[in-house]
């Protein structure tokens, strides 16, 4: 079946006893990731990401719904999914301290079923990999916190898995060493074609650069699914450019812009200019119906004495996407710990 | 980078296929893999010399000199020492393996361990042996430091028997505690509570420092829950063939009940185990860092 979806989820349902009363970390959740696809969960804490990995990797049971990972049921197929899935979360400290990377490493390899020269081989291999050769002899319990996330990385791939869910990944890691997580993601993707990656993530730049698709959920819920570009085109009906002048144009200035047809919106932004205070150069901020309005832009300014010297069309971020769907930030969270 | 990707499989249905031989040999490598970090520990934390032997000494010491005020037979001291060495073993089974799953969780091993391709009996097993290979190096420096100090003399005239009777001992003692990982994990939050409750009662019920049967009726408890005073009692009468003290059951009979808890504890850990991932998979609580 080779057009089976790696993971597909219907009406997956998670409730936890709490009180007063149970919550729901998700509320009918459906979903279809394909075969080879990187696939990102995106929303805040609270969200049911977490939640949803935790069904899909065996660990909870949905309280309604049908889940299957690369075509196994999760509620009854739970020893095929565990052959073929494997799981990497952010502040991972499993293991044991006094062990040295290596040892770890081959530890977790006989976890994963390999033969003894077979996990030892591929250990030094991913150490290689993930850059960890120099640590390969050090013990767990004094590697930083960025080599301890390579480590879980790469106790991640040992068993080469064909589903790979990583849980909020860089949560806690520093600039440096998030960017190198997500360099061998990636490079995981190019090498090892076929297998399909779920990430949750509340970092949309994380998002946006290793994923295919995006669902953005919040309450147990997906509030809109699709390319980073789709999920940005719900939000932008209108194309936004940010154009800078020399000047202002003679006869009229700003309002000359404004009045022409399929020009939505003419706004100044001076302060984005980096040197407005030494020159009379003048940013604005121009919303057009579409495109094709930006040529009468364009003439209308040079006929009235001003020079174009910067254009930029503006994306809006999915943080933008993210705050019009659910009609708050990332900042204004609720904690899913209480939830899940 | 092809090396990211392996597996000889073409498909993730193919790589899930994986024979009854090859499932027994996973489960074997995860309990050589979970035995390991336990196996290394003895020679990364030299620690373990002092608090693992020389701090038990000084507790069978006390004894000894306990018994010698009272002009107690002298085997009574070779009891206490062997009864010293195998306190080492209820220590681990309580600290290292009851408590385990629950440190484990905290680590966040845990939830690694359920959704690993090998059964968690096979972890269990895995700390078990390594657990015993570790605790019978503290067991065997304490009888062999109390007994050059103390000249204590031993008379086995069964030496086959008697190794039968210690590793006997080891089924159902680290069977019971495999058991207990799983129920403590069930039962609440305060491992460290429980393994402290179970400590000193056994010291008592278990005849660590004296002969079983003079706990009279009491013995018979013993007889039917404690693993450890059944084979201590066992071993005191076959390490002291000559002594005038006698066990509560013969050898034989205290071997065929060593036999019985050991399927019973291990047949119960394993059923044990199977209810916690259900109810780790049902209430999604127990495999969560933070609850």
């Amino acid at each position: 079946m080779p057009d089976e979806p790696a993971i597909h989820a219907r009406g997956v349902t998670r409730v936890y006893k709490a009180k007063p009363d149970p919550v729901t970390a998700l509320g009918g959740v459906d979903l279809d990731v394909q075969s080879g696809e990187y696939f990102g969960l995106l929303g805040p804490n609270g969200a049911g990401k977490t939640t949803l990995i935790k069904i899909l990797t065996t660990l909870l049971l949905p309280t309604a719904g049908t889940a299957k990972v690369a075509g196994f049921d999760v509620v009854t197929e739970t020893a095929k999914i565990r052959r073929v899935i494997n799981m990497v979360s952010g502040g991972e400290q499993s293991g044991y301290g006094l062990l040295t990377t290596r040892e770890q490493l081959w530890m977790f390899s006989q976890f994963y079923g390999l033969a003894n020269r077979q996990g030892w081989r591929k250990v030094d291999e991913l150490i290689e990999i993930t850059g960890l050769t120099g640590q390969k002899d050090q013990k767990v319990r004094t590697l930083s916190t960025g080599q301890r996330q390579k480590l879980n990385f790469a106790r991640g791939m040992l068993n080469d898995p064909w589903v790979l869910f990583l849980d909020e990944p860089t949560l806690g890691l520093d600039v440096a060493a998030a960017r190198d997580l997500r360099e061998h993601t990636l490079s995981w993707k190019a090498a090892a074609p076929g297998r399909t990656l779920l990430l949750t993530t509340h970092y949309m730049v994380e998002a946006e650069q290793l994923c295919d698709r995006i669902a953005i959920v919040d309450r147990g819920k997906i509030l809109a699914l699709g390319t980073p570009a789709e999920l940005r085109r719900r939000v932008q009906a209108e194309s936004i450019f940010r154009i800078e002048l020399d000047r202002l144009p003679h006869n009229g200035g700003i309002n000359v812009i404004g009045d022409l047809p399929g020009v939505l919106s003419a706004v100044r932004v001076d302060e984005e200019v980096a040197d407005g205070a030494a020159s009379d150069r003048v940013a604005l901020k121009v919303a057009l119906a579409d495109d094709s309005a930006l040529t009468s832009v364009v003439t209308a300014v040079a006929e009235r004495g001003s020079h174009l010297v910067g254009l930029a069309k503006s994306e809006p971020s999915l943080e933008d996407v993210f705050v019009e769907l659910v009609g708050r930030g990332f900042g204004d969270e609720d904690g899913e710990e209480s939830a899940s | 980078m092809s090396r990211y990707g392996s597996t000889t499989a073409k498909n993730p249905r193919e790589a899930a296929e994986w024979s009854a031989g090859r499932v027994i040999r996973s489960n074997l490598r995860a309990v050589v893999g979970r035995a390991y970090p336990r196996v290394i520990s003895l020679a990364r934390e030299p620690s373990w010399l002092f608090f693992e032997i020389f701090l038990p000494f000084l507790a069978v010491s006390a004894f000894v000199f306990v018994y010698r005020a009272l002009d107690a037979p002298e085997d009574f001291i070779g009891f206490v020492v062997l009864g010293g060495a195998m306190t080492a073993f209820w220590l681990n089974v309580v600290w290292m393996m009851a408590a385990q799953f629950y440190w484990e969780k905290d680590q966040g091993n845990l939830e690694l361990y359920f959704t690993a391709p090998m059964h968690l009996m096979s972890i269990l097993a895995g700390m078990a042996i390594g657990g015993l290979v570790l605790t019978s190096s503290r067991a065997l420096a304490v009888i062999g430091i109390g007994s050059l100090v103390y000249g204590v003399t031993y008379d086995v005239q069964q030496p086959f028997l008697l190794a039968g009777v210690y590793l006997l001992t080891m089924i159902p003692l680290y069977g019971m505690g495999m058991l207990f990982a799983s129920l403590f994990l069930l039962w609440g939050r305060e491992a460290f509570h429980l393994a402290e409750l179970l400590q000193e009662p056994i010291y008592f019920l278990g005849g660590i420092n004296f002969p079983l049967r003079a706990i009279g009726p009491l013995a018979g408890v013993v007889m039917a829950t404690l693993p450890l005073g059944v084979g201590l009692d066992a071993m005191r009468q076959l390490a002291f063939a000559d002594s005038g003290v006698q066990g509560v059951l013969p050898v034989g009979t205290e071997v065929g009940i060593l036999a019985a808890m050991g399927v019973v504890f291990l047949v119960a850990a394993r059923m044990a185990l199977g209810y916690l991932e259900l109810l780790a998979r049902r209430e999604g609580r127990l495999t969560l860092r933070w609850q």
